[in-house]
């Protein structure tokens, strides 16, 4: 099913984790348990929201297979090789809350940040950063400031931005959570069309219900103090559209998302 | 038309508060006529410029030149010290109370022991005074701007496999430079009092220190002040050089900011 990149390694999954855990401050006055045995298997192509109240751990088993942060136990594959392997070789690409564009380089130039870390030439650069704006439908904007720029637009940027080099997997935390409600719709359509122009796997760390259930082929749901991963809903909705939020079969996904919730307090 | 009416708008104001300034100062002075040690007025003090220039541009010149090497060592040890603290722990750990300590001490009163240690007569002793006087905000304000970054910066470059040293170029220097420059609009006019009092207890003898303190000395306080003028104009000319630089390194942050 995946759509592999030519140096891929079709058979592995996107991640796999194996008894996962997290322990912050080990042995110490203020030691926490972030994570406790994690298991999860996401394939190529999927696209997985972790949701969760705050404080289960969720945008820590984020940043485990982004490997910003290591396991104090057990496994993380990513395209079937350790974290830290997949982020040296630039197999996946972060989008966070905050778009955190850098204010000194203008919007064409902070697309192009990943891809002068890689060493590209200027003119490969340029044309990339020109499709990927493209893409975000932002091209008119590529000479602007980020502080010129309004929150919904700074975060297609910030997406411009991660998908410039092509990465196959795509790692969202709360992405969408500092913008108002019609602009999260309007971004949340824009992902789910970016994403079927590329099929790019995707792992979305989310607090709403509403977001994971429109969003994703499957809802992991995680319940806190240790985290744990209570539930995994499959969420086969179908090609969505405007009308899919009204869709019966939605609510019904929503109301089985958040019994999972409830259940794992 | 519009470049004439931007030049009025951004001149006319100070120009305006200077006439009504030293207006005011000569009106009132001509009304109450105080001993001339209380203040002289400034048509006084313009005359006084006017008979020593020589001795006023010399000295300007020598004192000029202890402010702005002083200020631009003293920016260098401060901006180094910075980027080494933020860089390694051990040095933060052993540099910065080093600093806060050196700091601490009431660097115008080494004044006379630097003189011991440079010779009365050398300009070295001064310009110790202002780079010790300077370093100090360059280095607090830009270690504070080295490391207070937005963390999801540094996790995005992180992300991309991007080394500290990679991190300190593209996000942490840029960051600091905001902060560097307020620090250096202050260090400008520290670097000028430094440089003066510096002066008072030892140095070159055709400085502007010595030329206020003995003006001072036989009661020829118009001719004090023609020399703290020309100090204040070092100090004003020094901020505005910092303003130009601040302009032309960080054009990004006077970019209009217009949500589209």
């Amino acid at each position: 099913m995946s759509d592999a990149g030519p140096d891929m390694n079709d058979q592995a999954p996107a991640v796999e984790i194996r008894g996962a855990s997290k322990i912050f401050n080990p042995g110490r006055h203020n030691e926490v348990k972030a994570l406790e045995d994690i298991d999860l298997h996401i394939d190529q192509g999927d696209f997985v929201t972790l949701i969760g109240p705050s404080g289960c751990g969720k945008s820590t088993l984020l940043r485990l297979i982004a490997a910003l942060v290591d396991p104090s136990d057990g496994t993380v594959l990513v395209n079937g090789k350790t974290a830290d392997a997949a982020r040296l070789d630039r197999d996946y690409s972060m989008v966070f809350q905050r778009a955190g564009l850098f204010d000194w380089r203008n919007v064409s130039r902070n697309i192009e940040l990943p891809l002068e870390l890689m060493g590209w030439k200027a003119a490969d650069r340029r044309r990339r950063s020109a499709e990927m704006l493209e893409l975000v439908k932002l091209t008119e904007f590529a000479r602007h400031h980020p502080a010129e720029l309004s929150g919904g637009m700074q975060q297609r940027i910030a997406i411009a931005r991660a998908m410039s080099f092509h990465p196959q997997l795509l790692l969202m935390d709360e992405p969408f959570g500092a913008l108002d409600e019609m602009t999260r719709e309007h971004m949340q359509n824009e992902l789910l069309r970016i994403c079927s122009e590329t099929r790019i796997t995707v792992v979305f760390v989310t607090h709403s219900i509403g977001e994971a259930v429109f969003l994703s082929t499957e809802v992991a749901v995680m319940s806190p103090r240790p985290g744990r991963i209570a539930a995994v809903i499959d969420n086969d909705l179908g090609p969505r559209t405007d009308a899919t939020r009204d869709d019966p079969a939605f609510f019904s996904n929503v109301t089985a998302v958040r019994d999972a919730l409830r259940g794992g307090h | 038309m519009t470049a004439a009416r931007t030049l009025l708008r951004s001149w006319l104001p100070p120009v305006v508060a200077a006439v009504v300034i030293f207006g005011g100062w000569e009106a009132v002075l001509a009304v109450l006529r105080p001993d001339g040690f209380v203040l002289p007025p400034p048509s006084e003090i313009g005359s006084a410029v006017a008979e020593n220039f020589d001795a006023i541009i010399t000295a300007t010149g020598v004192t000029g030149f202890i402010i702005v090497t002083g200020l631009l060592a003293g920016v260098v040890v401060g901006a180094a010290l910075a980027l080494l603290v933020t860089a390694s722990r051990a040095a933060n750990e052993t540099l910065t109370p080093l600093a806060v300590a050196v700091n601490a001490v009431p660097i115008i009163a080494l004044g006379p022991i630097f003189n011991a240690w440079f010779g009365l007569l050398s300009p070295r002793s001064n310009q110790a005074v202002v780079v010790v006087l300077v370093f100090f905000p360059i280095f607090i304000n830009t270690a504070r701007g080295l490391t207070q970054v937005e963390p999801s910066q540094i996790e995005l470059m992180e992300s991309y496999g991007a080394g500290k040293w990679r991190i300190m170029r593209e996000v942490r220097i840029p960051n600091a430079m905001p902060f560097f420059f307020t620090a250096l609009k202050l260090a400008t006019s520290l670097a000028v009092i430094a440089a003066i009092v510096a002066e008072y207890f030892g140095g070159r003898q055709d400085a502007l220190g010595n030329l206020i303190t003995n003006s001072a000395g036989l009661t020829r306080y118009d001719d004090a002040w023609a020399a703290v003028l020309a100090g204040s104009l070092v100090g004003i000319g020094l901020y505005a050089l910092a303003v130009l630089a601040e302009r032309l390194v960080m054009p990004w942050h006077f970019a209009a900011r217009r949500p589209a």
